[in-house]
């Protein structure tokens, strides 16, 4: 008998230590998935506390929420301040990535390749339909380029990929914004969908004479031959993580009301121009505070230890500037 | 022996009293019963009403803003402002990849279930039949998958660039089998829906030819038919009722089938001639742009499961007219 009350005693305490161990839930973007999880394992062994994220989608995310069916949602698309306001919600930036071209074209190897803004959108257009077309050839001289048609790959899901990917060409290509304009989904003039960044990285990677766009951790571990841009300064650039921090470190946070900033297209001779950060939302007034508090405390803590795990899985952390001003807003605004 | 018989003989004693109130025990079992399996029955009508209704719901703001030009627009614009939304492509795409993959699937379903039911040697049979339950087995995002990675490359390299020149200057065939080849297409997302239909076609079809009489089967033997005229005069007329039902089941999976269609159909808004551009289905659009919608884009998305509804309802209730006209005919 008396082992029997034991064994039922130690299944309640794993239930309730288990139970404790999920207080912070969190679900949004995909994107950022991969570095959440890794600082969850990291900071489950170093705390016990866990954390459950679930990558749904930065729509979802947002909608779950607002439902407060989660502690923190996060999104790769920025709420405007005035939804903040009235959703009652604080949000600020956890960390960066990149978006790179990514192309299929034999002979050609990573970085060998260089385009612009405008002859970017124009390909997502269709107004530029083969490869030796004068503006990538005048972009590219020293390659030879075939006289095969371009074919176009893009994301067929809603995404915070294509948010930014959209919002840079409309930046750089008047054309573009009147046409298509920007959004996490668009009407695409041509071209075939991929679900994810893994199906627009599978798709680039099999069919020959292509063109798509992914963010850089993809293109690197599927070692796809990526793309330099011409940025704002009119430098070409390749996609490296300096370029990356570059981007970040000219964009003007202090100013951003709700840290409402979109990466692309930064000022500066080094910048990569299609950088974004990814977001985290929260309840300025949470109903459950202790869950709300141990969320904050993850997040602290990821800032300070996590820079060096975001970076091996091709992330880019947060400036160190940012990161104090985060924190203050966090003491303002959350009441926990 | 003699506990059984004055037991008996105790029923009889027990007589005409105990007998009624059996009866009106039976009745009420019965009437129990009635109303369970009625209340089960009706219940599938208040889900399907509610289900309904609840589409509606999702969908007014849309129906509000698009009425009748939803059906008629090829745009699909969510990043407009305002919006604009038409199912015209998805409808189309539903449409062609549904007919196709049912050309496909129903001789080689018929086929195969002639061929297992009346021609097979019997060693044969099991390993056919498994593989073809096998198919049915198979998760769709695995098709979608094996489309992806295989059947797609496979048929836009050897496949697609073959049939392209076949029917060059061909009036109207040579816009269907318009090029360029594509890993992505209407074409490539039919022939997985085909394959997936498949089992449906055939294991109705097997269960119904077994249901042939075989004295049917063996007179017509017996005054010289040959297996083609018996299975083409005595087999199908016989089990057409069946063979249909199953096709429709097959038709509706097409119809509805998303994420293996969601893999390969390359997921455009466009109607284009050519069964080898990208296109989408009612079924893959919602799956792809859910998630992330929001407002008048996602009540134009349950506006388009709603039209899926009521497309697969069109279907299903022209397929029951088109039995009850073959079963009058047959009935003459």
């Amino acid at each position: 008998m008396n082992f029997i009350k034991s064994i039922v005693a130690a299944g309640l305490v794993a239930a309730s230590t288990s139970a404790f161990a999920a207080d912070i839930t969190g679900a949004g973007a995909t994107f950022p998935f991969p570095v959440y999880s890794k600082w969850a394992d990291a900071y489950k062994k170093e705390t016990g506390n866990g954390l459950n994220y679930q990558s749904i989608g930065s729509g979802a995310g947002i909608k779950q929420i607002i439902a407060k069916t989660v502690t923190f949602g996060a999104t790769d698309a920025p709420l405007k301040p005035e939804q903040l306001d009235k959703e009652g919600l604080a949000q600020w930036p956890m960390v960066m990535g990149a978006i790179v071209p990514v192309v299929n074209l034999e002979g050609v190897k990573p970085g060998e390749m260089v385009f612009d803004g405008p002859t970017l959108a124009d390909i997502y257009l269709g107004k530029i339909k083969t490869w030796n077309d004068p503006a990538i050839a005048k972009l590219n001289p020293k390659l030879k380029l075939p006289t095969d048609a371009i074919t176009v790959v893009r994301r067929s899901d809603g995404s915070g990929t294509t948010f930014n990917f959209t919002d840079y060409l409309s930046k750089v290509s008047a054309d573009w914004k009147t046409k298509v304009g920007m959004g996490t989904a668009v009407e695409w003039p041509v071209g075939v969908g991929a679900k994810g960044n893994e199906g627009v990285a599978g798709n680039v990677g099999q069919t020959k004479n292509s063109i798509g766009y992914v963010e850089y951790a993809y293109a690197k571990q599927n070692k796809l031959t990526y793309a330099g841009l011409v940025n704002s300064a009119g430098k070409a650039v390749q996609p490296t993580i300096a370029a990356f921090q570059a981007a970040a470190a000219n964009a003007d946070w202090a100013k951003a009301k709700g840290y409402y900033l979109i990466l692309t297209n930064q000022p500066g001779e080094t910048s990569w121009p299609i950088t974004a950060a990814t977001f985290i939302l929260m309840h300025k007034e949470p109903t459950d505070k202790a869950a709300s508090a141990e969320a904050l405390k993850f997040f602290k803590w990821a800032f300070e230890k996590g820079d060096k795990m975001a970076e091996e899985l091709d992330y880019i952390p947060m400036p160190a500037s940012v990161v104090k001003q985060i924190e203050k807003t966090w003491s303002a605004d959350i009441k926990s | 022996m003699a506990d059984m018989a004055v037991q008996s003989t105790g029923m009889e004693a027990a007589g005409p009293y105990d007998r009624a109130r059996a009866l009106g025990a039976f009745k009420a079992g019965d009437t129990a019963f009635y109303w369970t399996t009625r209340a089960c029955a009706i219940s599938v009508l208040l889900i399907l009403g509610g289900i309904i209704l609840s589409l509606i719901v999702g969908a007014w703001p849309a129906i509000r803003e698009f009425g009748f030009s939803f059906l008629f627009t090829q745009r699909w614009a969510p990043a407009n402002d305002p919006p604009i939304l038409g199912a015209l492509g998805p409808i189309y795409g539903t449409l062609v990849t549904s007919i196709i993959a049912m050309v496909i699937a129903i001789p080689i379903g018929l086929g195969i279930a002639i061929f297992l039911t009346e021609l097979c040697p019997n060693w044969l049979r099991r390993p056919i039949g498994l593989a073809v339950e096998l198919l049915a087995g198979i998760p769709s995002i695995i098709y979608g998958m094996w489309g992806f990675f295989v059947l797609g490359p496979f048929m836009a390299n050897y496949m697609q660039p073959y049939m392209i020149r076949a029917f060059e200057g061909v009036p109207v065939l040579e816009t269907i089998f318009a090029g360029p080849p594509s890993y992505l297409s209407l074409f490539n997302a039919s022939l997985i829906l085909a394959i997936m239909v498949l089992p449906f076609i055939t294991a109705i079809s097997v269960d119904v030819f077994k249901t042939v009489p075989p004295v049917l089967k063996e007179a017509a033997y017996g005054v010289g038919c040959t297996t083609w005229e018996v299975v083409r005069s005595v087999v199908i007329p016989y089990t057409r009722v069946g063979v249909i039902g199953g096709i429709m089941l097959a038709l509706g999976r097409a119809l509805g089938e998303t994420m293996a269609v969601t893999f390969i159909i390359g997921n455009a808004f466009r109607i284009t001639g050519s069964i080898f551009s990208p296109g989408t289905t009612i079924s893959a659009a919602i799956a792809s742009e859910f998630a992330e919608s929001d407002g008048l884009h996602q009540s134009g998305l349950i506006l388009l499961g709603l039209l899926l509804f009521i497309l697969t309802f069109l279907v299903l209730t022209a397929a029951r007219l088109m039995l009850m006209r073959l079963e009058k005919k047959a009935g003459n």
